[in-house]
């Protein structure tokens, strides 16, 4: 973990990186935007019976069935409530496989170069959310928790999660 | 110019010519004196040694080249064709394989010599005819008595022409004390590649000098745009002899005539004496530059492609595509059919301009109907495209077969139907193991020694059945065996010794129950482990490997008759037929490959076993499958007299499915909803409705 979080700060010693901007209830979370194919609202999505809790279904986006996540509920914040806000941003981390996942709302795009992005607080391992962090992104008005976002997709719940 | 886009089309009929020699071997083994096989495979042997030359696979030529020797000596009458020679020839057929399956992954044929077999086979040889010459010597006299023959008639270098420009450099070489040479090559009648071959006598020139014009020039030599024979000049400092050698190791070339080109005769026919005079006057001024441009420029345009071929070798990129081979005439009817889905869509367009209009309507069905028919008949051909007939992967049985009973040291004979029955060409590509791995099973296990073969007054020889045909939706695969059959008792014991069930369990456990208990993993009955099978990664691979291909297998025995194991495929992959159904909110897709019957039940004719519910439908007991607890979807709560079922089927299991409504049959294209999600085995994947809506796939396999 601390190796990918040194590369990752060697690349973003060297140039800004952009990240995505997004709301879930209060706080906010970065995307590397290197990821992010495609932004879009909300729709209909079709129930996958059986499926990981978090999982919310399918949707269909021009022709292509693409799973799709919600992040409230794979960091076990209260369930999404569905606004004219939201928005579910689909990431592919390999060309073949795109994956949705909810967010309550796209703020916007910054640059942020190295010395703006800390080390995430990795001093109490029973939290879950570390492994789901890269770094904490320092901005005038606040702070971004950026993600990692393979982490995120692939990583394996919590065994407290049914 | 680059041998590797040869490649694909040697390793096509490289495979080709291979399967001809194994099947004809099988005939020759049965019928040793039959003259046409015996010339068939002469034939195939040629060629391939042809075309492994051809593509400078050595150590591949060298073998095939010592098969067709003792073929040579069979075909003049000079041995006799014995199971030993057979073996030997089989062996040398596996070795050519795997220079193949060398040549397919990396175009390379590897550095395996197979020493041994070219021994046995060169041994085999010597002894037919007493002599360890082979046939070097006819083929050196054959090219040695020619030349003079066609020296006369076949020197055609004589005809090239060369320009003002060239001349300079033939000066220049002269200086250097180089030999012009002009050099016409013939090539056999019978060479395939021929471009390939040119290919090879430029590289074997260009070891010793230098090819300054060809006739046809390169390029056309390159897109084999010449007869059998091509002329050149060359510059070289080696003599006429070497040359002459060195373009004759190049297999395939009947002869080469080399001499000495006189240019400037011929140029003094072309051009008027001063010019010339004029030009030899003062070559080292104005041409000297020019001529050590034009050999510097030339091989630089050289030296990419002598990189190309090296370079090709290199990365361990797979060397050739996955290809399907496709009859011109069904291209022909997808381009017809694509016309006609662009004349559809035209008339919808012109449709939608004249808008309004009562007329539109009817038309605009009409036009629907019209698209519809042009998809679905667009489907099924692009389906027959993707078809390949079944005959490419049972085609190496018998030979297996043939290799099993020698080595089981049983009789055994297997008979195969159906060979042209196709399947998408995915399916062709996985099904093979698990076929062979049914047949070695049968061979193995499934047949008994012949002693106890004729124990039992059964025919000596067992009989093992590959029959392949198509049954609606899907095509069969049946292995069958007329052997012992599976021993039950035997299996429900290991069954209990292993664990895999309790001794209750096995007591009410049906017959058909316990063999399927056999397509558990690592459950394997014999008694020993032999070369064959056994060791029990057996028929839950195949399981797997063929519920992967969306089908499924089933084994039906009787003890002392045999057992047969029945492979459903389904036909296609992509698209299906499928009834929609409704459940609560939301919608499914059943194939309907898989629906028996749709019936409506009423509550009170549900009867309870062992506290689950069933059905009994004229006469049969049908267990029900409530879907919306299944899939956990909220139940509607109000009360019904009568449920509308759906009778599906697995092989011979029947289950019904309630569903709360019926939408109608559609047609569905099957998506893949990705890794992600860890949907459980139920859903086979999801469709997009015409609405942009998606529904689910259930996959009735792993219901039932």
């Amino acid at each position: 973990m601390e190796e990918i979080n040194d590369i990752q700060n060697l690349e973003i010693a060297s140039e800004g990186k952009q990240y995505i901007v997004v709301r879930l209830g209060t706080e906010f979370y970065g995307i590397d935007i290197k990821y992010v194919d495609n932004i879009v609202r909300n729709q209909r999505i079709t129930r996958v019976p059986k499926a990981q809790r978090y999982f919310k279904g399918v949707i269909n986006l021009r022709g292509e069935i693409i799973p799709v996540m919600s992040l409230r509920l794979k960091f076990k914040l209260e369930p999404d409530e569905y606004t004219n806000a939201t928005r579910i941003i689909i990431i592919k981390l390999e060309p073949q496989s795109a994956i949705g996942i909810i967010v309550d709302e796209v703020k916007e795009v910054v640059t942020l170069g190295g010395n703006s992005i800390e080390k995430a607080d990795t001093s109490d391992p029973s939290d879950p959310m570390i492994q789901y962090l890269s770094g904490i992104g320092k901005r005038s008005d606040g702070l971004i928790s950026l993600l990692n976002i393979s982490a995120v997709i692939v990583g394996r719940e919590g065994k407290d999660e049914v | 110019m680059d041998v590797s886009q040869y490649l694909e089309i040697f390793i096509d009929e490289t495979k080709e010519h291979l399967q001809t020699l194994s099947d004809q071997l099988m005939i020759l083994e049965q019928e040793p004196e039959n003259m046409d096989t015996i010339n068939e495979i002469f034939r195939a042997a040629h060629s391939l040694k042809g075309m492994a030359g051809t593509m400078g696979y050595k150590r591949m030529q060298r073998l095939t080249h010592d098969m067709e020797n003792v073929f040579q000596e069979v075909r003049s009458g000079n041995m006799t064709v014995k199971s030993e020679l057979v073996d030997v020839l089989f062996r040398g057929l596996d070795a050519l394989e795997s220079y193949l399956a060398n040549i397919m992954e990396t175009a390379d044929e590897g550095t395996e010599d197979n020493e041994e077999i070219i021994n046995t086979l060169n041994g085999i040889a010597d002894a037919a005819t007493g002599k360890s010459g082979t046939d070097a010597a006819p083929s050196a006299t054959a090219s040695s008595a020619k030349p003079e023959a066609s020296k006369a008639s076949g020197a055609r270098y004589n005809e090239i022409h060369i320009t003002d420009f060239e001349k300079g450099t033939f000066e220049k070489a002269k200086a250097q004390n180089e030999n012009i040479f002009g050099v016409t090559v013939y090539l056999q009648e019978a060479c395939i590649l021929k471009a390939a071959r040119a290919f090879l006598v430029f590289k074997a020139l260009e070891e010793l000098g230098e090819v300054i014009k060809a006739v046809p020039d390169v390029q056309d030599i390159e897109d084999e745009k010449f007869e059998m024979d091509f002329s050149l000049l060359y510059f070289t400092k080696e003599n006429a002899e070497a040359v002459k050698a060195a373009i004759e190791n190049v297999s395939e070339v009947k002869e080469a005539i080399v001499g000495t080109y006189e240019f400037e005769e011929q140029a003094q026919e072309e051009e008027a004496k001063p010019e010339q005079e004029a030009a030899k006057e003062e070559p080292k001024t104005p041409e000297a530059p020019k001529a050590s441009a034009k050999p510097a420029a030339a091989k630089t345009a050289e030296k990419p492609e002598e990189a190309k071929p090296a370079a090709a070798k290199k990365p361990a990129k797979p060397a050739v595509g996955r290809t399907v081979r496709v009859d011109i005439e069904k291209l022909d009817v997808l381009m017809n059919l694509v016309s006609e889905l662009i004349i559809a869509k035209n008339s919808l367009v012109s449709i939608n301009s004249s808008e309004g209009d009562e007329k539109s309507d009817a038309s605009f069905n009409e036009q629907i109907e019209y698209l519809e028919s042009v998809t679905t008949n667009l489907h099924e051909s692009v389906m027959k495209v993707r078809m390949v007939p079944i005959e490419s992967v049972v085609n190496r049985f018998p030979r297996m077969i043939r290799d099993l009973s020698k080595k089981l040291n049983k009789k055994m004979e297997l008979h195969m139907t159906g060979e042209d029955t196709e399947l998408d060409r995915t399916v062709i590509d996985e099904i093979g193991d698990p076929l062979q791995h049914l047949l070695r099973n049968s061979a193995d296990h499934g047949l008994e020694d012949n002693e106890e073969r004729i124990a039992l007054g059964k025919e000596e020889v067992g009989n093992i059945y590959l029959d392949a045909y198509q049954d609606g939706n899907n095509v069969n695969i049946e292995v069958r065996d007329d052997g012992a059959g599976i021993n039950v008792e035997k299996v429900r014991n290991k069954a209990i010794e292993k664990g895999t069930i309790t001794a209750e369990q096995a007591e009410n456990m049906s017959d058909k129950e316990i063999i399927d208990l056999l397509f558990r993993p690592s459950f394997s009955t014999a008694e020993k482990i032999t070369d064959v099978s056994g060791r029990g990664v057996g028929l839950d691979v195949v399981k797997t490997k063929i519920e992967g291909l969306g089908g499924n297998i089933e084994c039906k025995s009787v003890i002392g008759e045999g057992s047969s194991f029945i492979i459903r495929l389904p036909l296609t992959l992509a698209i299906i037929q499928a009834l929609m159904v409704e459940l609560g909110p939301e919608k499914y897709a059943i194939p309907l490959g898989s629906i028996e019957t749709i019936e409506d039940v009423l509550v009170s004719d549900i009867r309870y076993v062992q506290t689950k519910e069933v059905i009994n439908l004229r006469g049969t007991v049908i267990p029900l499958i409530r879907l919306d607890q299944i899939l956990d979807i909220e139940a509607g709560s109000k009360e019904v007299e009568s449920l509308t079922v759906v009778i599906v089927k697995k092989g011979n299991k029947l289950a019904g499915l309630v569903v709360d409504n019926l939408i109608g049959q559609q047609e569905i294209v099957i998506k893949s909803i990705g890794s992600y999600i860890n949907c459980s085995k139920m859903i086979g994947g999801a469709t997009v409705l015409g609405d942009g809506e998606i529904a689910l796939i259930l996959e009735v396999n792993a219901l039932v």
